[in-house]
């Protein structure tokens, strides 16, 4: 994950205007997607419920629709205390990393690229593991001190990452930026494993964590990170026209008269922030942010305009079929939802490059 | 090597007099293995077929011995082999008079480790090249691995018995921990409806099988441990779902989790969807010491006891 190659890809001769729009059909086929997904997601689970109990459990909380209470307590239970958040966390956490990765790649015009280059998901793990072998069980006003150190860990990491690229290079490049990540990243996983190696009675519970697992703390959790979501995805959304502009040489762009290193900035910004806070509740989910940007380039398109708004839409459907398959596949027991996110997502993406083959990369 | 090995333990014996004085008072079966005359020592050199087939050959009465095996520790005080004891390491917190050092039984140095010029090595995994480093330094070293039952502990306690010299007390140990065994399992009634037990290792939702030793605790009490249709997945300790663990609703639920996570009924009540668990309800979650809980040591025989006195008031009331 950290041997990023730093190529830049020379500028593409587009023409901004010329750009294509984000085709319906593929807009439609993502929420179609999506919503297919989530189905699978609520009905699918170690326990069997049935098709009329989950539909009697969605409906029941409205009042001139539902019958107002569900027929089985027992299930109602499990499906409003922990499926149905789990599966609108999947949605949360498979979104944001996709469009987060979408936006680092653009950013750094690096095919690499992902939400976790500048540090964030080393400094997630070290946050967490911190948290876990120090102080477990707290809470800081009544929120789980894990999610929140790793939330701080990725947010301190990147910008580490982004204080030493701007000191050494002065971000003329993207390079000095890229390197300063892959040194901070190598720096705080040494302390990570460190900690991990002295405090071996926590071990069991680091490796869970690391390898991700979209264990709710029911809808607590979804408030906890909605904000950081909504604002990450909305701005870098409204930046994706800029984001193609990118893709021009740095010095075209500037007598376009955009303000490059702003957009930069405020898309890192905006990426880091809906990754630290998905990272804080899901772990370091690992896959998603590359594959899917990817597979959306090469099935509809490389502008920008596509690849944004459908990483979000696919990115969620993604994650939460992967986390259905994590809870199921042993069920009662669990995997680990980065063990699935590899397992099934390698494959098709090998499939979709062989089916476009001389599709441009 | 010999020579300064002899050198070296005529140098600690005084201190080791000393501190096996001071153990006496923590552990009830001291006086007994001081009172009890040392013949063992003539029956030396011993070998031992460990439990991974390989043979060690203890040439005399071990009196440096390193544990790297927070088990193995508590298991060679019980016997009354504490005073041979050199150093342990840093997990070994029990008993508390157990020479504890920063040697890591994870992390293996065998430099660190043959730096205290041990006559007998034991640890529970071979990990980090530990028992080909400690052969090419001709050190005898006993792996006692991860018990998956009672038989497998009872084992491992005698077998260190005889490397120690401490034959008799390790049987009489044994002997002790089987008749205490038979008496729990005695004392409940086993009701037509199994009680259901869950038991959490972390919360994370780690738990155990019957295919463990602690599992096999709950089954001998004749509790359905509701890990067990994870097998499929992990036979021994599966990471359970908690719309599982909510949906098989079990009646009692034993936190191994009080000390490295802080758990107890309050924490779990708060989890979202558990308040409709029947032991949920009626505070029938109970903590454990997760040392206690995770050893195959003698103190097995103290979490038994904890476990069946809640089993039968469970089954007094259902009753």
């Amino acid at each position: 994950m950290l041997g990023v190659s730093v190529r830049v890809t020379p500028a593409s001769p587009v023409v901004l205007s010329g750009m294509p729009r984000l085709p319906w059909m593929w807009a439609a086929g993502g929420f179609l997607a999506l919503l297919l997904c989530c189905g699978v997601g609520v009905l699918v689970g170690p326990v069997h419920i049935g098709l009329g109990t989950v539909l009697g459990a969605l409906l029941a909380p409205l009042p001139w629709l539902g019958t107002g209470a569900a027929a089985d307590p027992g299930q109602a239970n499990i499906l409003w205390s922990l499926r149905f958040p789990r599966v609108v966390l999947g949605v949360l956490v498979g979104g944001t990393l996709a469009i987060a990765g979408a936006a680092y790649q653009g950013v750094f015009r690096n095919p690499l690229a992902d939400p976790y280059l500048l540090g964030a998901a080393a400094g997630a793990n070290l946050g967490a593991t911190l948290a876990i072998a120090f102080a477990p069980g707290m809470s800081l006003l009544g929120v789980n001190i894990v999610p929140l150190a790793a939330f701080v860990g990725a947010g301190a990491a990147v910008a580490g990452a982004y204080a030493l690229g701007r000191s050494v290079t002065g971000l003329r490049s993207t390079t000095g930026l890229i390197l300063a990540g892959v040194a901070i990243a190598a720096f705080f996983n040494s302390i990570q494993s460190y900690v991990q190696q002295t405090q071996t009675s926590s071990i069991r519970q680091v490796y869970s964590w690391i390898l991700g697992r979209l264990v709710t703390a029911g809808w607590d959790d979804v408030i906890l990170v909605l904000p950081y979501v909504v604002l990450s995805v909305a701005v870098i959304f409204l930046h994706r026209r800029l984001l193609d502009s990118l893709t021009l040489g740095e010095d075209e762009i500037t007598s376009l008269g955009i303000p490059v290193r702003r957009v930069r900035l405020i898309v890192v910004v905006a990426a880091t922030l809906g990754t630290a806070a998905v990272v804080a509740v899901g772990g370091t989910i690992a896959f998603v942010g590359i594959i899917v940007p990817h597979t959306i380039r090469l099935l509809v398109g490389r502008s920008y305009r596509v690849v944004i708004p459908l990483s979000v839409l696919f990115g969620a459907a993604f994650l939460v079929l992967a986390d259905t398959a994590a809870r199921t596949v042993v069920a009662p027991a669990e995997l680990p939802i980065g063990v699935i996110t590899a397992f099934l997502g390698a494959p098709f993406f090998i499939a979709v490059m062989r089916s476009t083959r001389g599709a441009p990369l | 090597m010999q020579k300064h090995q002899h050198t070296a333990s005529a140098k600690l014996a005084a201190p080791i007099r000393v501190m096996a004085v001071a153990s006496c008072f923590a552990i009830a079966s001291c006086g007994a293995a001081q009172s009890a005359p040392t013949p063992a020592a003539a029956h030396f050199p011993v070998s031992i077929t460990g439990p991974g087939g390989a043979t060690v050959t203890i040439a005399q009465k071990p009196h440096r011995i390193v544990s790297l095996s927070p088990t193995a520790t508590e298991m060679l005080f019980a016997i009354g082999a504490g005073a041979q004891v050199a150093a342990v390491d840093d997990q070994s917190n029990y008993p508390s008079s157990a020479p504890r050092t920063k040697l890591s039984g994870f992390q293996p140095n065998i430099e660190a480790i043959a730096g205290y010029s041990p006559d007998l090595v034991v640890a529970a995994e071979d990990t980090g090249g530990l028992v080909h480093g400690l052969q090419a330094l001709n050190l005898p070293i006993l792996i006692e691995p991860a018990a998956k039952n009672l038989d497998d502990s009872y084992l491992e306690i005698k077998q260190l018995g005889v490397a120690t010299g401490h034959g008799a007390e390790a049987d009489s140990v044994v002997a002790g921990m089987r008749s205490q065994v038979g008496a729990f399992v005695a004392s409940v009634s086993r009701p037509a409806r199994q009680l259901r037990v869950y038991h959490e290792l972390d919360n994370t939702y780690y738990s155990v099988t019957s295919a463990t030793f602690i599992g096999q605790v709950y089954k001998l009490l004749g509790l359905s441990n509701i890990a067990d249709s994870a097998t499929a997945a992990t036979p021994d300790y599966p990471q359970l779902s908690a719309e599982y663990i909510v949906a098989a609703n079990p009646d009692l639920i034993v936190l191994a989790d009080t000390k490295c996570c802080q758990q107890d009924l309050s924490t779990v009540a708060a989890r979202p969807g558990w308040g409709a668990i029947t032991a949920v309800k009626s505070g029938q979650v109970i903590g454990v010491d997760d040392d206690v809980a995770s050893r195959w040591g003698p103190r097995i025989i103290e979490f038994m006891r904890a476990i069946a006195a809640h089993v039968r008031q469970l089954e007094k009331k259902a009753a």
